[in-house]
C-alpha cells in the first residue's frame, strides 16, 4: 500500500525554517542539501522578510559531506554567518543529508553556545515530520537552548500569556490571524507574547516566556506539544481552543474560554466582558446588515460547502460557515497528517458541529485522490471549497466557488489579510461573497 | 570529448563531464583563457547561503510534458517546488491557448523508517497507483537525496514496472547533493529522455528541434518562410512528439546551459545537426547564428536576404536607443549562458557593463566545440567585461558587489537577486522569457523594458529609504570575494 501524495499542501520537516523566519531578526543556517530551503520558500516563502529567502545560510551539502561527514562544512558556515548576518538568534537546522549521515550538530552548537553565542539546534531531517510538527519541535528547541539561559523561569507575571496558534508562513494568513489574535487578546486586559510576525518583538519577547501566568493554545493539535512542554518546564498551565476562532460566535467562546482561565479580579472580568460586548455588538451589526442579502439574494449563493484544509482552518471555517452564514457542510478533509492520537479529538468535534448536526471529517494527504471523490458527488446546488490553488480546476468544472486558504495560494497576494476573529470573520464574508458576486456578468 | 553513453542510468555530472565550475573572480577575458587552455580550477567559499539543486531543474522539463506524470522519490518537501512549475504549466497553456488542465505530479512521501527499511517497493505501489489513477504515457522518477543515501534502486524498480505497465517508466537520477551545478539536472531529465524516450529515426522530417523553456514561439516565424518547422522541446511536448525528435533536420539552442547534453546527444547518437554558434543575441551575435542555420538547413541566400532586411529595420531604431542608453552603467546577475546572453544585449546598447555574477562557468559544452562559448563571442565582439564574477547565486556577495558599484541599472535572470538591487535603491529588472531577447528584435524588447525600468526609479527610491539589511556593517566593507577560495581566513568581527 503506498501512502502517495499527489498535490502537496505542507512541506517536511525542515520547513520549520520559516519558523525561524517568522521570529524578527532571527536567521536559520540550513545543513543540508542545496535546493531544500528554496523548495520550502516555493511552497510557504512569502518573500525574503528579513533573512529568509535567499539571505538563508545553507551548507549545501555535497558528495564530500555525504562521504566524510559534514561537520567541518558546518563549523564554517556557522562563523560566517556570525560575521555576515546581522540577526540576534541563529538557529541551525538539519536536513535529510545530516540526518541520514549522522552528524553531531548539538555537539558543535553546544561549542558555540559555550562561546555565549545566541544559537540553539534542532533536528528537522526532512523525513523525520511534516513542518506542523517540526514547528513544535523548533519552538522548543528556542526555548530549551537559548531562552531558559537568560531566564530560568521563577518570575510569573501576572495577565501575561504565550499564544500559540497559526504556524507561521504555513498559514498564509499568519500574520494577519496573529494580529487579530492578539488585539483580542489585549482586549480582555491581557499582555501577550505573540512570538512571530509584525507585532513581535523578537527576542526580547521571547525571553519572557517563562513568566507567563498561563498559555493559550488556539489550534487544533500543533502548540499542543509546546505547552506541554512549557507546563513541564516552568508550571505553566495552559488554555486549549481547539481550532482557529472565526468570527463573533466562535471569537467570544475562545474569549470567554480564557476569562475562565485567567482567574480575574471581578473588576478586570467585567472590563473583559464590556470589550467581547462591543466586539460583538460591531460583528453582528454587520451581520444584520447583510442578512437580506443572504436571505433573498435571487441568482444563487453557496449553499454546501466542503474544506480541504489543516485542522486548525477546517474546524475554524466550518462552525463560521455553518452558525454564521447557514451553509451546510459536506465532508470535510483534514490535509495536514494530523497525528493518530488527535484524531479522535477531531472527529468528535466534527460530530457535534452545531447542536444539531453532526459532520464527516476524513483524515487524506492525497489532494488527487479528495479532488476524485469530491467530482463524484451529486452537484445538488451551489458548493462553497475552501481549499488550495490545486482546487482551481475541480472548482471550475463543478461550479463551486474557491476560497483560498490552503498553501499553495498563488493566486492570492495576501500581506495582512487573515480570517481569524471578529475582524477575520468579517472579511471571510466579504471575501466568499464578493467571489460570488463577481461570477455574475 | 564528452561522450553520451546512454547504457548508464545516471548522467555524469557537469563538474566531471564538462569540468564546470561555481567559483570565480577576475575579468571575463581571464575566465575564458583560463577555460580554454584547461586551466580552469573550482573555488569554494566557506560560508554559503542556499542554493538550487538539480531536481528541480530536472523537474521543470519534465513536469510540462502533457501526456506524462512525475513521480519525486522523496520526502514531501522536496516536491515543495510542484505548483510553481504547475503555475509556470498553466500560464503556458494560456499563451498556447489550450484548454486548462493541471500538472500532475506526486511524493512517495518517504518517513524515516523508509531511510533504515528501503522504499523501493513503496515506490512501486506509488507507480502503479499512479499507473490506475491516471493512465499516462509515460512515467518519470525523479530521485532525492534521501533516496540516494538510502540507495534504493530506482534503475531496476523503474525497469520492472516498464515491463509490467508497458508503458516507460523511467528513473531521472537528480540527487541534490551530487552537484553544485543545479543546471545538471537538465542534463538528467534529458539523458532519461534521450535514453528511455526518444527512438531512432525512421524517416527524416522536415522540423527543426528548438529545446526551449517554455518560451514564446519566435522562431515559427523564421522557420516557416525557409519551409521548415519549429518543434518546442522538452515542455509542451508530447511522448508521441518526443520519439520522433531524432527525425528532425536540426536541434536549435536558446540556452546551451540548458541544452547543451540533449543537443550534443541528439547529434551524436542520431546525427541531428546541433546549431553551435552561440544563441542568436546582439546584432553580430543574430548574424553568426543566422549564418549557420542557413548553412546546416541550406538555405544561405534566404538568410542573407534576411539579414539585409533586418538590419535595414533595426540599426536605425538600435541607434535611437544607443543615444538614451550610452554609458549608463549595469550589472548582470544571471545563469551562465544567458548571462552571457545579457551582457551582450547591453553592449550591444552600448552601456557599460560593471560586473556580473554568473551562476557557473561551463568551460565547454557536450558538443566540445569552442564556437559554442558564448562568453568567448561576448569577449571577442564587445570587449572584457570587469569584475566577472563566478557565484552560485550567493546573495551576499552580490549585495556587497551591488552596494560598492552602485550601477545605473541591474538585471537578473532568476528569482530573489532583484529586491537586493531595489533595496539599495538600484532600478533592478527580470526579464523572464529567453526568448523575449532573442534575434534582432530581441534588442530593441530589452532596450524598452530598460528605458521603462530606469525611468520608474520613485518605486526603488522609495523601497530603499523603508528597507532592513541583514548584512552586517562590517560585511559590506570587506572584500566581496573574503570567503571565496576555501582557506579564506577572516578574522571574527
Amino acid at each position: 500500500m503506498s501512502t502517495l501524495i499527489e498535490q502537496p499542501r505542507y512541506s517536511c520537516a525542515l520547513g520549520a525554517q520559516q519558523t525561524v523566519v517568522a521570529i524578527p531578526r532571527a536567521v536559520p543556517i540550513l545543513h543540508s542539501g542545496p535546493g531544500c530551503s528554496i523548495k520550502i520558500s516555493d511552497l510557504i516563502g512569502q518573500g525574503e522578510a528579513y533573512a529568509g529567502g535567499s539571505t538563508i545560510p545553507c551548507t549545501n551539502s555535497g558528495e564530500a559531506e555525504i562521504v566524510y561527514g559534514g561537520e567541518d562544512r558546518l563549523r564554517s558556515v556557522i562563523d560566517g554567518a556570525f560575521q555576515v548576518i546581522d540577526a540576534d538568534l541563529y538557529v541551525v537546522l538539519t536536513g535529510c543529508t545530516s540526518d541520514i549521515v549522522g552528524d553531531d550538530i548539538e555537539r558543535i552548537t553546544a561549542d558555540y553556545q559555550e562561546l555565549g553565542r545566541p544559537i540553539v539546534c534542532a533536528e528537522t531531517g526532512g523525513f523525520k515530520s511534516t513542518n506542523y510538527a517540526s514547528h513544535e519541535v523548533v519552538v522548543n528547541a528556542i526555548i530549551d537552548q537559548y531562552v531558559h539561559k537568560f531566564n530560568p523561569g521563577g518570575h510569573v507575571k501576572r495577565g501575561l500569556v504565550n499564544v500559540f496558534s497559526s504556524v507561521p508562513y504555513q498559514d498564509t494568513y499568519w500574520n494577519g490571524n496573529l494580529e487579530e489574535i492578539k488585539r483580542v487578546l489585549e482586549g480582555l486586559g491581557l499582555t501577550v507574547n505573540i512570538l512571530f510576525g509584525q507585532l513581535s518583538e523578537g527576542v526580547e519577547e521571547w525571553k519572557t516566556i517563562p513568566d507567563a501566568q498561563f498559555n493559550i493554545v488556539a489550534g487544533t493539535w500543533v502548540g499542543l506539544g509546546i505547552a506541554d512542554h512549557l507546563q513541564e518546564k516552568y508550571g505553566t498551565p495552559y488554555t486549549h481552543f481547539p481550532y482557529l476562532p472565526i468570527g463573533g460566535k466562535e471569537t467570544s467562546a475562545f474569549l470567554n474560554q480564557v476569562i475562565a482561565f485567567a482567574e480575574f479580579t471581578p473588576a478586570e472580568k467585567t472590563k473583559a466582558e464590556v470589550f467581547i460586548a462591543k466586539e460583538e455588538g460591531r460583528f453582528y451589526s454587520h451581520i444584520e446588515r447583510t442578512a437580506a442579502f443572504m436571505l433573498e439574494f435571487r441568482y444563487g449563493l453557496p449553499r454546501r460547502f466542503y474544506t480541504i484544509l489543516d485542522a486548525n482552518y477546517s474546524l475554524g471555517f466550518s462552525k463560521f460557515l455553518l452558525n454564521e452564514l447557514g451553509i451546510l457542510p459536506e465532508r470535510q478533509y483534514i490535509v495536514d497528517n494530523t497525528p493518530e492520537e488527535f484524531r479522535e479529538g477531531i472527529e468528535k468535534l466534527f460530530s457535534e458541529i452545531s447542536e444539531k448536526r453532526s459532520t464527516k471529517v476524513v483524515f487524506e494527504v492525497d489532494g488527487g485522490k479528495i479532488q476524485e471523490e469530491i467530482r463524484k458527488d451529486p452537484k445538488k446546488n451551489r458548493a462553497l471549497i475552501l481549499g488550495s490553488g490545486w482546487e482551481r480546476d475541480l472548482a471550475k468544472d463543478i461550479d463551486a466557488d474557491l476560497l483560498l486558504i490552503s498553501v499553495p495560494i498563488s493566486y492570492r497576494l495576501v500581506l495582512s489579510c487573515g480570517y481569524a476573529g471578529y475582524n477575520g470573520g468579517l472579511r471571510a464574508i466579504e471575501d466568499i461573497y464578493d467571489h460570488v458576486l463577481d461570477t455574475y456578468r | 570529448m564528452s561522450e553520451i553513453n546512454l547504457h548508464e542510468p545516471e548522467v555524469l555530472i557537469r563538474e566531471i563531464r564538462l569540468g564546470s565550475i561555481t567559483g570565480f573572480e577576475g575579468t571575463a577575458g581571464e575566465l575564458v583563457s583560463c577555460a580554454q587552455s584547461g586551466k580552469l580550477t573550482e573555488s569554494t567559499r566557506s560560508f554559503s547561503q542556499c542554493m538550487g539543486c538539480s531536481s528541480s531543474n530536472a523537474f521543470c522539463q519534465l513536469s510540462m510534458i502533457t501526456d506524462a506524470v512525475v513521480i519525486n522519490h522523496a520526502p514531501v518537501g522536496c516536491a515543495g517546488d510542484a505548483f510553481t512549475f504547475n503555475f509556470v504549466y498553466r500560464v503556458g497553456q494560456m499563451e498556447r491557448n489550450l484548454e486548462p488542465s493541471i500538472g500532475r505530479y506526486f511524493s512517495t512521501n518517504l518517513e524515516e523508517r523508509d531511510t533504515v527499511f528501503g522504499a523501493v517497493e513503496k515506490l512501486a505501489a506509488t507507480v502503479r497507483e499512479v499507473y490506475e489513477r491516471l493512465h499516462p504515457n509515460a512515467i518519470f522518477i525523479t530521485t532525492s537525496c534521501a533516496s540516494g543515501i538510502i540507495g534504493d534502486d530506482v534503475e531496476g524498480t523503474a525497469n520492472e514496472l516498464t515491463e509490467e505497465l508497458g508503458i516507460p517508466v523511467v528513473g531521472c537520477f537528480c540527487e541534490g547533493f551530487k552537484s553544485k551545478m543545479w543546471t545538471t539536472g537538465f542534463d538528467s531529465a534529458y539523458h532519461s529522455i534521450v535514453r528511455k524516450i526518444v527512438k531512432p529515426p525512421v524517416k527524416k522530417s522536415n522540423k527543426v528541434n528548438i529545446i526551449n523553456f517554455w518560451g514564446s514561439h519566435i522562431f515559427d516565424e523564421l522557420l516557416e518562410p525557409l519551409g521548415y518547422e519549429a518543434e518546442y522541446i522538452v515542455p509542451f511536448s508530447t511522448i508521441k512528439q518526443l520519439e520522433h525528435i531524432s527525425e528532425a533536420v536540426a536541434t536549435i539552442q536558446v540556452c546551451p546551459t540548458l541544452g547543451t547534453y540533449i543537443g550534443a546527444a541528439l547529434e551524436q547518437v542520431y546525427g541531428v545537426p546541433e546549431i553551435k554558434s552561440p544563441p542568436a543575441y546582439g546584432i553580430a551575435g543574430t548574424d553568426n547564428w543566422l549564418r549557420e542555420i542557413g548553412r546546416v538547413l541550406d538555405r544561405r541566400e534566404e538568410i542573407e536576404a534576411l539579414i539585409i532586411k533586418e538590419h535595414a529595420r533595426v540599426i536605425p531604431q538600435i541607434e535611437a536607443y544607443r543615444e538614451k542608453l550610452r554609458g549608463k552603467k549595469a550589472y548582470v546577475t544571471a545563469g551562465s549562458a544567458h548571462g552571457h546572453a545579457i551582457i551582450a544585449l547591453l553592449r550591444e546598447l552600448e552601456m557599460e557593463v560593471q560586473g556580473a555574477a554568473i551562476f557557473h562557468h561551463d568551460p565547454i559544452y557536450d558538443n566540445s566545440d569552442p564556437t559554442s562559448d558564448a562568453l568567448a563571442h561576448d569577449v571577442r565582439t564587445y570587449g572584457d567585461i570587469p569584475n566577472y564574477n563566478v557565484c552560485n547565486k550567493q546573495a551576499y556577495e552580490l549585495v556587497n558587489i551591488l552596494n560598492r558599484i552602485k550601477p545605473d541599472l541591474m538585471i537578473a535572470r532568476h528569482g530573489g537577486m532583484t529586491v537586493w538591487g531595489a533595496k539599495l535603491g538600484i532600478p533592478s529588472l527580470l526579464i523572464g522569457d529567453e526568448q523575449f531577447g532573442f534575434g534582432y528584435q530581441g534588442i530593441l524588447n530589452y532596450a524598452e523594458r530598460i528605458l521603462e525600468t530606469l525611468d520608474s526609479s520613485e518605486f526603488v527610491s522609495n523601497l530603499a529609504r523603508h528597507s532592513s539589511m541583514p548584512y552586517t556593517k562590517w560585511w559590506l566593507e570587506q572584500n566581496p570575494f573574503s570567503f571565496l577560495g576555501g582557506n579564506t581566513h577572516v578574522d571574527t568581527y
